[in-house]
């Protein structure tokens, strides 16, 4: 028996966390570094499965199965494909910025309880989240899945509601009261969602009579297992309503601006940039491979949704006055882009919502702890009260103007890439919802470079008069995801190639060819 | 009737006795080993009668706490090791001359109850949470219960250092009638065991140390209600004894699917009367459905969840619907199977308002005792989803069910005795509020165990959840399963509501205060743990035992 890599990458953040929440008390600074360890030996261990994964080689690899609760036929079945291993990499790399990021994020106020120790709390919750997302990336098991779906809502909920912002406007208690409602509201949200879920998971178990994806497929494919056409839709149905919510489209995204702007900046990276791109991976893995069927039936709505979810979204965002609250928005229209990819079901869209995911991933998450170091400088999140910062923190206004641009897709960053693909492959099948989507690209363009020439340029403000500039740690955050945005933008082979036979496979779950192109028709 | 008419009865019945006395005396074969865990519970309860007459007072608690807790683990060995003889599968009969029956759903329940007694009990020999009173360490239960609340007498008795170590014995003589209850194999021992089980809970419901006003109101609705409940459940076994001609479990259940051999005039009669049974079926399930606490019978709950004193909550919200659900799992599928077209339907319309009220209400409530009696509603109604599978994985199901939630009631209710101010328990939710803050360990078992209830993965709460869905939708209640998951969410709502208020509340100046507790109650709450979450990550040999328990004896 080979050695289980993919388990290991899942139990060390685990372990790491367990590790981390045991630290004293008093030896905070202890626990922190201790966290930044196991997140930086998990990203070794996710470096090693990148390495090991075949792009040519089986759908699923590095496959690991055991008994688990037999009574239900539950297996603990890890395996991933290419898209698995380019989210699994994803997590795992944002994740240290994010704890480097959130260094003094959960320093205790006051420290009149020696047995409060919310710093502990806070980088355990966050390597807890790691552990449960690189799991459920690699689960091929669709209760396994479902479980660790459900449960990574908890210490998320604590992550929102127990370490919120501390730069907000009103009294501390507003501010509370604020903060935990958007974590009940993230919860709610996310919990109806998984219990609507439960009810198909259970329904997909008394029709198929396994959880196991491999023998699913195996059934379909050799015909022993036939789904009727209304039972596959509703099961569609339910597996959908839940990654919509956690995804989020239009118009079950009302929890994630809340979750986003009450949250701390590394908090709302989590949120936006790893844990909701479960819901879109899942997408790709069980609603497009369990229920082709009933994917290509209710394509036309879900393509309305997400072509509502960009232009909204994207609407919104200009609109905003809260710098978090902008970014929120942002990410609402990139999921619709996501969401279109996917269902666009041509192997380019599925490709660039891959690679979309991925880079969403980085350039949000540069944006966002960029915007989230400057927030806690000046201690608001409100635009208005910035001006001119560029003159004072030039180093800070750089990076935030590069991940800015990154969000807009501007050529030679990553995301440019992605979009196109996503773009192309929708035009290809519907010219209409291209045309409609590019518009996002265009607004995209508005509210970034809005935010940028409020908030950095034109005459300094009072408040923002010596703000300091990026310090050591915060530049160990932004300029290596800044390299990464720039390579990635340049040079996108290296995920390209273990993306793409991936969604090969996809595309034969759902018996779609690409289109020929019209010219070769017309000859 | 005439003097003759009398007379000639007594002649008749006279010379049946002298013509075959041998007949007629037959002593009953008892199988005492089978029998062994209601016995020796029973026993050690007289015992603690016995003892509470002639042991001098200072030994009494020892004594009672020794007896009660070695009692209930004999009772439990006894459980195991009839279960490794084989009794609860292959060599699973029906003993006592029809009246008991020793098969693997009751030894299985048995064996819950035991253990959840057991850890309950410890709850109820804590003597550490009050503060002393004249030198004298007090436990839950009131000093002498037939004073009256704030009377001279009563203080007296504070002052003298009584304690009601009755406790005990009623609660012994409580656990033997639930022994017997999901074993009954006749509606006559059904109803002994019934009764037996609940007028000792009656009692133990008045005798709070703090706050007796409200407990002995609990106490009279718990009777009044209760009584009313029992005679339901004797009026329908009258009337299914008038259809059937028998009480027996096998015998009503041939006659209800037509099996029957050798029908005598007088059966012939009545056998065809569906009024009799119908009615008769009704009230008998709605004695049981009474005691489980489901809607719309479910009144009482609240009420007496609150006013009880909060061991004897624990106890009575984990072990009671145990025995009751078994109760009713038996005689749904033991008695009533040939009426499942019946009583089907009716329990669906049950089970919906079960879930749904209980959810609806409980997030309405203030107090965390009556917000876990209304949680306690809603988990009924999920456990009657897979009462209504009708499958073996229904059983196997519920089984497991009850295992998982009954822990987690036990622990739940021994962490709210910790949570305290000076008028005894703070279970208003107000002074809940930061309690993570002040107690994080606390705080976080006690959310350990809302989101068990809550059916978040990785619990126990989830693992029976998914079973008891899984059992439904395989037994073609699809739409049962989609009414659970809605009340699911709604009532994830006030668990998580509780959740917010200890850890992202500020905590209040005069807050109460974490009571330091003996072992006892720390075994209490950390067996409740461990159960929760072994049962949330590995409850694969759980699974098995239930599910190789999950067949009834005829």
């Amino acid at each position: 028996m080979s050695f289980p890599l993919l388990t290991a990458t899942a139990a060390l953040p685990a372990i790491g966390a367990i590790a981390t929440a045991a630290v004293p008390a008093a030896r905070r600074t202890a626990a922190k570094w201790l966290a930044l360890l196991f997140s930086l030996a998990t990203l070794v261990l996710a470096g090693l499965v990148f390495v090991r994964f075949e792009p040519g080689g089986d759908r699923y690899q590095l496959t690991e199965s055991h008994a688990w609760i037999a009574e239900f036929g539950v297996r603990y079945e890890l395996g991933v494909d290419g898209i698995g291993v380019a989210l699994l990499a994803l997590t795992a790399l944002l994740i240290p910025f994010v704890i480097l990021a959130g260094w003094h994020d959960a320093d205790p106020l006051e420290t009149k309880s020696s047995r409060w120790r919310p710093t502990q709390g806070f980088f355990a919750l966050i390597l807890m989240v790691e552990a449960m997302v690189i799991l459920s990336f690699e689960a091929t098991d669709v209760f396994l899945f479902y479980i660790l779906f459900e449960a990574m809502l908890i210490p998320m909920y604590f992550l929102i509601g127990g370490f919120g912002d501390r730069a907000h406007s009103g009294s501390d208690e507003n501010a509370a009261a604020q903060r935990s409602y958007a974590a009940v509201k993230f919860l709610l949200y996310n919990l109806a969602g998984g219990l609507i879920m439960l009810a198909a998971v259970i329904g997909l178990y008394v029709v198929a009579g396994s959880f196991s994806l491999a023998e699913i497929a195996e059934a379909r494919a050799n015909g022993s297992l036939e789904m009727a056409t209304g039972t596959e839709r509703w099961l569609f149905l339910g597996f959908f309503f839940a990654f919509a919510i956690k995804a989020p489209l239009w118009p079950l995204h009302t929890w994630l601006p809340n979750a986003m702007g009450e949250a701390t900046a590394p908090v709302a990276v989590l949120i936006t940039a790893i844990v909701d791109k479960v819901g879109t991976f899942a997408m790709l893995r069980f609603c497009l491979q369990l229920f082709p069927e009933a994917s290509k039936w209710a394509t036309p709505v879900i393509i309305v949704l997400a072509l509502i979810s960009i232009v909204y979204g994207a609407l919104l965002a200009v609109g905003q006055r809260d710098i978090k609250r902008l970014i929120a928005y942002a990410s609402i229209s990139h999921f619709g882009f996501i969401v279109l990819g996917i269902f666009a079901m041509t192997s380019q869209g599925q490709s660039g919502a891959t690679l979309y995911m991925v880079n969403h991933g980085i350039s949000t998450a540069a944006l966002m702890l960029v915007a989230g170091f400057l927030i806690t400088r000046r201690g608001s999140r409100l635009i208005a009260d910035y001006g001119g910062v560029q003159k004072v923190a030039p180093v800070l206004a750089g990076t935030f103007l590069i991940g800015g641009l990154a969000t807009l897709s501007l050529p030679g960053l990553a995301p440019f890439v992605s979009e196109f693909l996503v773009l192309v492959g929708t035009f290809s099948v519907y010219p209409a919802a291209g045309v409609i989507a590019t518009s996002g690209i265009v607004l995209a363009a508005l509210y970034v470079l809005v935010l940028y020439q409020r908030t950095m340029t034109g005459p300094v403000k009072a408040e923002v008069r010596g703000m300091p500039d990026l310090r050591v740690r915060e530049l160990a955050v932004a300029l290596p995801l800044i390299a990464v945005l720039i390579g990635l933008g340049v040079y996108p082979k290296p995920l390209t190639e273990v993306v793409n036979p991936a969604v090969k496979h996809t595309m034969q779950d759902v018996q779609k060819q690409d289109p020929q192109p019209e010219v070769e028709a017309a000859k | 009737m005439s003097a003759t008419a009398v007379h000639g009865l007594w002649t008749t019945m006279g010379g049946v006795t002298s013509a075959a006395p041998g007949d007629r005396f037959a002593a009953p074969t008892i199988e005492y080993a089978q029998l062994a865990p209601v016995l020796i519970v029973l026993g050690a309860a007289v015992l603690g009668v016995l003892a509470e007459a002639f042991v001098p007072r200072r030994g009494r608690y020892y004594t009672q706490v020794f007896l009660t807790v070695v009692a209930l683990a004999a009772a439990f060995a006894a459980v195991v090791a009839l279960a490794a003889g084989g009794y609860g599968t292959t060599k699973a009969r029906i003993a006592a001359m029809g009246a008991i029956a020793v098969d693997g759903p009751a030894l299985f329940l048995q064996g819950t109850i035991l253990l959840v007694s057991m850890v309950a009990v410890f709850t109820f020999a804590e003597r550490r949470l009050d503060p002393e009173a004249h030198g004298n360490r007090v436990d839950s239960f009131v000093a002498q219960a037939g004073a009256v609340p704030g009377s001279d007498g009563e203080k007296a008795a504070v002052r003298a250092g009584f304690t009601t170590t009755e406790v005990f014995p009623l609660v012994l003589f409580a656990i033997a009638g639930m022994l017997v209850f999901p074993a009954a194999n006749d509606l006559l021992t059904l109803f002994i065991a019934l009764e037996v089980f609940s007028l000792p809970l009656y009692l133990l419901c008045a005798v709070a140390r703090r706050k007796r006003l409200m407990s002995q109101e609990a106490a009279v609705k718990y009777f009044l209600l209760g009584a009313f409940s029992s005679a339901f459940l004797l009026f329908g076994i009258a009337l299914l004894y008038g259809y059937a001609g028998s009480v027996s479990y096998a015998t009503i259940a041939n006659v209800v699917n037509g099996s029957v051999q050798g029908i005598d005039p007088a059966l012939a009669d009545t056998m065809g009367n569906d009024a009799l049974l119908l009615i008769g079926g009704a009230m008998i399930v709605t004695g049981l459905l009474f005691k489980v606490g489901a809607v719309p019978f479910h009144m009482w709950t609240p009420d007496v969840y609150q006013g009880a004193p909060t061991p004897v909550t624990g106890f009575m919200a984990a072990a009671t619907k145990v025995a009751a659900f078994g109760a009713l799992l038996r005689l749904l599928y033991v008695v009533l199977p040939g009426l499942a077209w019946d009583w089907r339907p009716v329990m669906w319309a049950v089970a919906v308002v079960t879930m749904l009220g209980g959810a609806i209400v409980a997030i309405t409530q203030t107090d965390i005792k009556r917000l876990l009696a209304y949680s306690s509603i809603a988990h009924a109604g999920f456990i009657l989803a897979g009462v209504i599978a009708t499958t073996p994985e229904g059983i196997s199901s519920v089984l497991f069910y009850l295992v998982a939630y009954s822990f987690v009631t036990v622990g739940a209710f021994a962490v709210v005795t910790l949570v305290r101010d000076a008028g005894g328990e703070a279970t208003h939710l107000s002074k809940w509020a930061g309690l993570g803050r002040r107690s994080p360990l606390v705080a976080a078992v006690f959310a350990v165990f809302l989101l068990a209830f809550a059916g978040i993965p990785l619990t126990s709460g989830f693992t029976g959840k998914f079973a008891v869905f899984k059992a439904a939708a395989e037994g073609g209640a699809a739409g049962l399963v989609v009414v659970g998951v809605i009340s699911s969410a709604i009532a994830a709502f006030f668990y998580i509501r509780v959740i917010v208020l200890m850890f992202f509340s500020e905590p209040k100046a005069d807050g109460p205060t974490v009571a330091v507790p003996s072992p006892l109650t720390m075994t209490t709450i950390a067996v409740g743990v461990a159960v929760t979450l072994v049962l949330g990550l590995a409850p694969q040999y759980f699974l098995d035992l239930a599910s190789q328990a999950g067949v009834f004896v005829r």
